[in-house]
């Protein structure tokens, strides 16, 4: 079978070629990669939400090497305790450099100028993290997850979740923690970093109307700010 | 086994403080008091190279 190629490779029918065009139109290649940001991006509190993202980078590679040797490795040996130690204090950076870029967006009512879903898809990922964090502590396989998922089953049955989140399952917990819970917190970083760079980085009260035109070099790269 | 003593002794029970209903360990106190900080230097130091 052959195929007759469109004269126009930007005009090609079919569902790949009218995907390819909407992305592309969505988030066009200069802004999904800028290599220049306003002015008023060159300060500390809008670099948080990047730690953030690096924060979870290490998270996730920690936790990676902790569910591939798993809990015997880390309870017993000196690097499986290294490992375990990564991966809970990259979980309080985490959480200390996301609240801190939460404080920041919200004095500066970052969901301006059609930012309403990034901020709202901010929010839920930070509700997601919270959960992931919990079942952490419910799978750590020690006496501390023992305790609190003890607790914790009284407060989920009075509210009518325990037959299917049950704290008291390390099984179903861990598949929460290592599968379900990373997956929606990965897509829900994934789709707020994307909307961040279609609507761009919040402006300042006060510089709204310098969003474009005042950009500020990538480090670096030797040029001076205009 | 000789060990390099801790800044900080952690061998031991946490320390708490109460305000009615609500209860807030010390160290989680510690920690949203350095997040305050860190809040107010971000705001408040310079840029590196920024320029004005």
């Amino acid at each position: 079978m052959t195929t007759t190629p469109a004269a126009d490779p930007a005009e090609s029918p079919g569902w790949t070629g009218r995907l390819r065009r909407r992305l592309v139109g969505t988030l066009p290649p200069e802004k999904l990669m800028p290599d220049r940001q306003p002015a008023y991006v060159a300060s500390w509190i809008y670099v948080f939400g990047v730690l953030t993202i690096a924060a979870l980078i290490w998270v996730l590679v920690s936790g990676a090497w902790l569910a591939l040797a798993g809990p015997q490795w880390w309870h017993t040996s000196a690097v499986g305790h290294f490992v375990n130690s990564l991966h809970l204090w990259g979980v309080e950076l985490f959480f200390f450099c996301m609240v801190i870029h939460l404080w920041g967006k919200f004095f500066m009512a970052a969901w301006r100028g059609r930012r309403k879903l990034t901020w709202v898809i901010g929010a839920i990922a930070f509700l997601a993290s919270i959960g992931t964090a919990f079942t952490g502590y419910l799978v750590q396989t020690n006496f501390d997850s023992q305790w609190i998922s003890t607790q914790a089953k009284d407060g989920l049955n009075s509210v009518g979740v325990g037959a299917w989140f049950n704290v008291l399952n390390t099984g179903q917990m861990l598949l929460w923690h290592v599968l379900l819970l990373p997956l929606v917190l990965g897509v829900l970083t994934v789709w707020h970093v994307l909307l961040v760079r279609r609507r761009g980085v919040v402006p300042p009260f006060g510089a709204e109307g310098r969003e474009s035109g005042q950009p500020v070099p990538v480090a670096g790269h030797g040029e001076t700010e205009r | 086994m000789l060990r390099a003593a801790a800044v900080i002794n952690l061998n031991g029970p946490g320390a708490y403080l109460h305000w009615g209903v609500i209860q807030l360990s010390v160290a989680n106190l510690v920690v949203i008091i350095v997040m305050i900080v860190v809040f107010g230097l971000a705001l408040l130091l310079p840029f590196p190279g920024r320029r004005r």
